[in-house]
């Protein structure tokens, strides 16, 4: 009988050797005459276990990581194709506490099928969504996506039914879904994750969008670090299209969408809704002034809908499985799940979907198994480089939106970056000044200019002589944060302050 | 053991050969940064006098289109070295010492960020988060990511990418 081994395709399994297992294992099997068939999944989420070899066998999928090349022979011996005992075998993957305690609806496919198949694709609930919207009147679509309370998980967590809402009412010939997977926050990999594990949702999400508010068209915009998702989407979308879920009749429906991949070019400014949008005409990636919001006037003017990966595909298990049943998760006006990402010094790094609600500290700790040095934990930045800094004593922080502003930091696209005692926050704050600087669109004066001025000023205030002079270069440094807070055209210069002033706030001691 | 990158096989600049690999772009709208992304692939960078094609083609100004050129990091003006390696500065990297692995780098290879070895075998360029930040540090060679990299690592790697640029320079020859 043939054996199914499953061997990720993506980055970070590929960033550990996975490319080399695949031929190892081939050519292991072939030399010992036993028949097998490698199926090329995404990444489950837990990175800590990549490259993960799973094995498919009668009590489940077991599981051996991390595999590394020299282990091949000795995993063959250890006759790991029936899940034989070796010290690697995890036994039941999903069995393991990190994943039986997440609540994935979002991720609820990714790693457990070959990616771009659309066949295994559809055997876990998969174009259930598109075609219940199929049956439905496109502002009921509108409505069910409403209900589901779902807020873009870029990071902005604006409500994404009142989005296609503006754009369902503009009227136009023309009208497009803009796909943000200009995924460039250090410690968020939930965009790749999906796009290279279970493509096919944001191809469904995106198709569902355009049959809501009636664009036929719609648009990837992916960053260039992201080469292999770049070729795993493709195949996918070509799938997409040869079974006739892409193209001039959805689904035998007579409706009309198609996607492009547009690659960015390593700027981290086309992250933000308009910059992305004037990238994606062939421009330099410069903001543009709101109103008109992109919704009415987007992309070559037209009224678009730009949602993140991860809100887009979220819609084919709302429309799947209703609005209630997503909103029915999470706490406050935070509804549904979110993929936390933990990285940087972390032990058991990853993917975790989870409902809002559960603190900052359970995700590092529980989760997390803390850092990866075994030091304790000094310092936490959530949400990206315009993220706050958080020190251990606002772990209990629940992972909600609201809460998170109260404790005047921002949840962002999920992303939970953990430093070790041997963080100096002062260099941090000026790292979050610099990367301003070299990321700043130029369009306004307050981050373009600011981000150098801070800069100097932390410097100036590090290289004090006396506390006199500190505090004065304190002062300084205050009032241009609400500078560029309140008088920057987009996040970017609005937002880069929140790091810098919690690090001052909750680590002025490093700054000496 | 980590997979070793076979160097792109890059071809000489020319402005037939420019004109040539950007026209599939013609009636795509605002396709300009493919097309760049198209150039850069093909000769490895995006030259100078490729600017006036690319002007014609999209109905725009050369200084349009060196903006556009010039905005975006990616986009390089001059031959790279047979490799491009770029290190990640980003927090999460920083949080697992990409710092002092940067500056060992350096070191190592004998040129700084945005240089070239005085081999020809790699440029060194900065990057802010490859997105596998649960693996830091991270670093990229041409379209690899490598997760978890060590001095060691990095030395080992480098010494079989030199390898690989040599024999595969013998092999087009």
């Amino acid at each position: 009988m043939t054996t199914r081994i499953y061997i990720p395709r993506e980055t970070t399994a590929s960033s550990l050797g996975a490319e080399l297992l695949v031929d190892a294992i081939n050519t292991e099997a072939k030399y010992r005459n036993l028949p097998i068939e490698i199926v090329r999944n995404g990444s489950r989420g837990a990175c800590f276990l990549e490259p993960l070899v799973e094995i498919e066998t009668g009590n489940g999928r077991i599981g051996y990581g991390p595999v590394q090349l020299e282990d091949i022979p000795e995993l063959f011996d250890a006759g790991f194709l029936n899940g034989g005992n070796h010290k690697l075998a995890l036994g039941n993957v999903s069995e393991l506490p990190w994943f039986k305690q997440q609540e994935r609806l979002t991720f609820a496919r990714c790693g457990l099928i070959a990616a771009t198949s659309v066949e295994e694709y559809k055997q876990l609930g998969g174009y259930v969504g598109l075609q219940n919207a199929l049956k439905i009147a496109d502002k009921d679509i509108v409505q069910t996506v409403l209900e589901s309370g779902l807020r873009g998980r870029g990071g902005a967590a604006f409500p994404t039914g009142i989005k296609w809402k503006t754009v369902l009412d503009a009227q136009d010939d023309q009208k497009y879904i803009v796909c943000n997977a200009d995924e460039g926050d250090s410690g968020t990999f939930s965009d790749r994750m999906i796009m290279e594990g279970d493509p096919l949702s944001l191809v469904e999400g995106m198709t569902i969008a355009g049959i809501a508010v009636g664009a036929t068209k719609g648009f990837i915009y992916l960053r260039s670090e992201y080469p292999l998702t770049q070729t795993i989407l493709l195949e996918a979308i070509a799938n997409a299209r040869a079974a006739g879920y892409l193209g001039n009749n959805i689904a035998g429906s007579g409706k009309i969408f198609d996607l492009e991949v547009r690659m960015g070019a390593g700027a981290y400014i086309c992250g933000e809704e308009t910059s992305l949008l004037e990238s994606l005409e062939g421009r330099r990636g410069q903001i543009r002034f709101k109103p008109p919001l992109p919704a009415l006037k987007g992309l070559f003017g037209k009224p678009t809908v730009v949602n993140n990966v991860i809100s887009l595909a979220t819609i084919p298990v709302i429309l799947e499985k209703g609005g209630k049943y997503y909103a029915d998760f999470g706490m406050g006006r935070s509804r549904g799940t979110m993929p936390f990402q933990l990285g940087g010094n972390i032990k058991q790094g990853g993917l975790v979907e989870k409902a809002f609600g559960l603190t900052v500290g359970q995700l590092i700790n529980d989760f997390g198994g803390g850092t990866a040095t075994g030091k304790a934990i000094r310092a936490v930045q959530v949400g990206g480089p315009l993220g706050a800094y958080f020190p251990p004593d606002l772990l209990d922080t629940p992972c909600d939106y609201e809460a998170f502003a109260k404790a005047g930091g921002m949840l962002g696209h999920g992303g939970v970056v953990v430093f070790d005692t041997s963080v100096n926050m002062a260099k941090m704050a000026r790292f979050s000044m610099e990367f301003c600087s070299v990321e700043s669109c130029g369009k306004c004066t307050p981050c373009r200019i600011g981000s150098v001025r801070g800069m100097e000023t932390i410097d100036k205030i590090v290289a004090a002589k006396d506390d006199g002079e500190r505090n004065k270069q304190h002062i300084i440094l205050k009032d241009l944060c609400e500078t560029m807070e309140s008088a920057s055209l987009c996040a970017m210069g609005g937002l880069t302050p929140m790091p810098v002033m919690s690090a001052v706030k909750h680590f002025k001691g490093d700054f000496q | 053991m980590m997979p070793v990158v076979t160097p792109a096989r890059l071809q000489e600049f020319s402005l037939e050969l420019a004109t040539a690999v950007v026209q599939e772009f013609r009636d795509q709208p605002g396709a300009l940064i493919n097309a760049l992304h198209k150039l850069q692939e093909t000769i490895g960078y995006v030259d100078e006098a490729a600017m006036p094609v690319l002007a014609k083609l999209f109905n725009l100004s050369r200084a349009e289109v060196h903006g556009v050129a010039s905005f975006y990091h990616d986009f390089r003006r001059s031959k790279p070295g047979r490799y491009t390696i770029r290190v990640c500065q980003a927090e999460a990297c920083q949080a697992m010492g990409s710092e002092a692995l940067s500056a060992d780098i350096k070191k190592h290879l004998g040129c700084g960020f945005h240089e070239t070895t005085a081999d020809g075998n790699f440029t060194l360029e900065k990057v802010y988060c490859l997105g596998n930040c649960a693996c830091s540090p991270n670093i990229m060679v041409d379209k690899q990511t490598y997760g978890r990299v060590s001095m060691e690592s990095f030395k080992n790697l480098t010494a079989k990418l030199a390898g690989k640029a040599l024999t595969s320079r013998e092999g087009s020859k």
